[in-house]
């Protein structure tokens, strides 16, 4: 008598776990594409040609760190490697950490799909709100950095 | 029938957004071979990677469908879920693995069922800190820079969310 309610949660279990793979599913072209189009960008852009970018200049350099750190995406791992022979290459702080924290907050490459399933409205101000917070985290984080003896 | 049409819609264009990709790939091919050969194989590396991930999201989706009701979501993750509710998308954020868009149909999912904006908002920004991650970011940049950093970070994801349900309202 007591196994009916198990057998109908056991069910009600089976049928969620298929409701969302077959919701999963809807999402999976999408997902293919972005997978795809980051393999372009990590192997079409190489670390001499984004060092390259960089003028010298603190304002500009900050900027154009958000810019490359928005379009590329990928492991952290990347960035920090990439963040790293960027310092030792000269390129300054504010523009390295700049493109840390866009590498991972803002998605150009993942904006399709974020639109897609999030919604246009919230992930392009998602972004832009990110982009902008990308140079303003990087300019605290040097600022304060630099107080501490 | 609202929720099958926005589905349509989506699996379309993400079938049209796959084969953009895949004509680039092969107008890339004839230019350039051996780069995109490279492409191919970092894309297949992620994929291998994804995988597992990607099956994480489908039981979490699963669970989410057999556990959560739009009730205890709103209640946790809702509009009156208040400080409870940051710091759970900010730890949750933190704690999650994996690639960002992998996260995205979990976070549909959730949002439909009561999660507000805001918060799959700081969520998804604090992705971006992770645990595993942080001894490698202190060997490259020291760890009074990690710690700056992840603060005005957590700070930032704060705002960004607040920013966000003050533009959705």
């Amino acid at each position: 008598m007591k196994k009916q309610p198990v057998e109908r949660e056991r069910k009600r279990l089976a049928h969620s776990l298929w409701k969302a793979f077959k919701s999963f599913s809807t999402f999976v072209p999408i997902l293919l594409g972005v997978i795809l189009s980051a393999g372009l960008f990590q192997s079409f852009l190489s670390k001499n040609m984004i060092a390259s970018l960089f003028a010298g200049q603190i304002l500009r350099d900050t900027l154009i760190g958000t810019l490359i750190g928005s379009i590329l995406a990928g492991n952290p791992i990347t960035s920090y490697v990439i963040g790293g022979e960027l310092l030792k290459s000269g390129v300054s702080l504010f523009a390295v950490t700049a493109f840390i924290v866009a590498w991972v907050t803002v998605g150009v490459v993942q904006y399709p799909a974020e639109a897609d399933i999030l919604g246009r409205r919230f992930s392009a101000l998602r972004n832009l709100l990110s982009f902008i917070l990308a140079i303003l985290v990087s300019m605290a984080t040097v600022m304060t950095l630099r107080l501490i003896p | 029938m609202n929720k099958k049409n926005g589905q349509k819609k989506r699996s379309r264009f993400g079938v049209y957004f796959l084969a953009f990709v895949i004509l680039v790939y092969l107008l890339l091919f004839v230019l350039q071979p051996e780069a995109t050969q490279i492409a191919l194989k970092v894309s297949g590396h992620l994929l291998v990677k994804i995988i597992p991930i990607f099956l994480l999201v489908i039981l979490f989706m699963g669970i989410t469908n057999y556990f959560l009701h739009p009730k205890i979501v709103s209640k946790y993750l809702g509009k009156t879920s208040g400080f409870k509710g940051w710091l759970l998308a900010t730890s949750t954020g933190i704690l999650s693995h994996g690639p960002i868009y992998a996260w995205y149909p979990l976070l549909k999912e959730l949002r439909d069922h009561g999660m507000r904006s805001g918060l799959v908002a700081v969520f998804l920004y604090n992705r971006a800190i992770k645990i595993p991650l942080l001894p490698l970011m202190i060997y490259y940049f020291g760890i009074n820079f990690v710690v700056i950093l992840l603060i005005y970070m957590i700070i930032a994801s704060l705002l960004e969310g607040k920013i966000i349900e003050i533009v959705e309202r």
